[in-house]
């Protein structure tokens, strides 16, 4: 109990300093260039609180949990050796934390104004809401797929270079040819799919199944498969916007 | 009062983002490993610190963090701070470099508090063994958001197409990739995209918004967006350096760099 609470406090600590330099750049852009007394300085301090007590929370339980679960999950599957269900279930992963994220909520709703202001799609609730609907299953699937691959690269130890070369060669080439409202809206989406829970997870997935396969380096081979999830979004999203 | 009823509406949006997930993670346990979990107790009450630790950590942003920080984006934007009349007369270039540097140590700062990137460093340093330094690696990316906002910035202002940077930028990652020490080409990649999460996204997107909307023909529906795409591209640059500039310190024969055993 002892150690758990010098543990925490450490923690406590650390947080404080990860916060210090966001409370830091507003304090003195408020007060030096602006010139303006920080507003309800109360809740300031409040939420400042908060957030430093979260992020320690949400630490621990990280190294405590998340970490743990995903690498025991992926020495199982390893050892289980079913390849097609560690597929299944790396596309189900990256499917299931893409669909509800919020951020992607946000950015779907916003394209869908954007597509119906430039006339790609009829100006009224129902287009619209369509409209964000299928790009948000879009996404997510984009994600699924970029999850699996990733897992396969992993299993079969390609090298990450001509994946993410060809990847970003096929993002250049539709951004040549994709409608010039989408680009923004797609460029977007790639870097909103990540979210605090599944970086951990799918992080800790790569490396364990790295660690559990003979032959493969968890520095080179583990990690890698959110820059997969950050890229596929925009190949499908431009290839969304050019169907339309 | 009102704090307890925000942070239980807090809790159960954190809940509802993480149910999907938990969903795929308890089917494919149960059904398809069919194993028991080690320390499945330790687990679950560490899933309570995530959910409740998640849930704090954004309310409060929310009650503290972002509106002040959208409420600065929006004044650093206003056409009276950066000096723009009516008349037509030159604005102050003075006033965009102090949006500049905003957007440079926002990006930054941001990116520090940035809770999924903790755990990617985290990660990177046991799995490196401790070669890679959890600060080193922090800042690294955090200088390369700084950078990314900035130049974002610059973009909406003088209003260059956003496709041409980021083609530029891209073509810039893919020659370093073919540099860069192997080891490090994958976690750079990655740290593109973590770098944009929760912290970041929000006060970005609040100034892209208000830069798009104050500055004379810009259109905030085309130009507010390609923040968080400059903000994912810099990074990639950034930890390549960063292992570019470890590994040719290290060749000097000055041991590890200074940066790499930080942490």
């Amino acid at each position: 109990m002892k150690e758990l609470a010098v543990h925490l406090l450490t923690a406590l600590l650390e947080s404080t300093r990860d916060l210090l330099p966001i409370v830091a750049v507003i304090t003195f852009f408020q007060l030096a260039v602006l010139r303006q007394p920080i507003p309800d300085f109360l809740d300031l301090l409040m939420g400042t609180l908060l957030v430093v007590t979260g992020l320690t929370l949400f630490v621990h339980g990280l190294k405590t949990g998340l970490f743990p679960l995903g690498e025991s999950m992926a020495r199982d599957f390893a050892a289980k050796g079913s390849l097609s269900w560690l597929l299944l279930f790396a596309f189900a992963l990256g499917f299931g934390a893409t669909v509800a994220e919020p951020a992607l909520i946000a950015v779907a709703d916003e394209a869908a104004k954007i597509a119906a202001n430039g006339g790609m799609i009829a100006d009224n609730d129902a287009a619209r809401a369509d409209y964000a609907y299928g790009l948000r299953l879009t996404v997510a699937i984009s994600v699924g797929v970029a999850i699996l691959i990733g897992v396969l690269r992993i299993i079969r130890g390609w090298p990450i270079q001509y994946l993410i070369i060809g990847g970003y060669s096929g993002v250049i080439g539709m951004t040549a040819i994709a409608p010039k409202e989408i680009i923004g809206i797609a460029y977007d989406s790639g870097g909103v799919t990540t979210s605090t829970i599944t970086v951990p997870l799918v992080t800790a997935l790569g490396v364990g199944l790295a660690s559990a396969i003979q032959g493969r380096n968890p520095m080179v081979d583990g990690f890698g498969l959110i820059a997969f999830a950050s890229l596929t979004p925009i190949i499908f999203v431009m290839g969304y916007g050019m169907m339309l | 009062m009102e704090l307890v009823t925000t942070f239980y509406h807090a809790l159960l949006s954190t809940l509802h983002d993480v149910l999907p997930i938990g969903i795929v993670l308890v089917g494919f346990q149960v059904l398809v490993l069919r194993r028991r979990i080690r320390n499945l107790g330790q687990i679950v009450t560490a899933f309570v610190f995530v959910l409740i630790g998640l849930a704090l950590f954004l309310e409060g942003l929310n009650i503290a963090l972002f509106p002040l920080g959208k409420l600065m984006a929006n004044q650093l934007t206003a056409p009276g701070f950066l000096g723009l009349t009516d008349s037509g007369g030159a604005p102050g270039w003075t006033h965009y470099l102090w949006l500049y540097l905003f957007a440079a140590t926002i990006g930054f700062s941001t990116t520090i508090a940035e809770p999924a990137l903790i755990a990617v460093a985290i990660k990177a340093n046991q799995v490196s063994g401790g070669v890679i330094g959890i600060w080193g690696l922090r800042i690294a990316v955090a200088i390369g958001v700084a950078f990314g906002i900035a130049l974002g910035s610059f973009r909406v202002v003088t209003g260059t197409p956003l496709h041409l940077y980021i083609m530029a930028g891209y073509i810039l990652v893919l020659i370093q990739t073919l540099y860069a020490p192997k080891s490090i080409v994958a976690l750079a990649y990655d740290s593109g995209g973590v770098t944009t999460s929760t912290v970041t996204v929000p006060l970005v997107t609040a100034l892209g918004l208000g830069l798009s909307t104050n500055i004379p023909g810009r259109n905030p529906l085309y130009d507010g967006f390609g923040m968080i795409a400059f903000a994912s591209l810099f990074p990639i640059m950034a930890v390549m350096g960063y292992a570019q500039i470890s590994e040719w310190y290290s060749h000097r024969g000055k041991g590890p760099a200074a940066g790499k055993t930080g942490g």
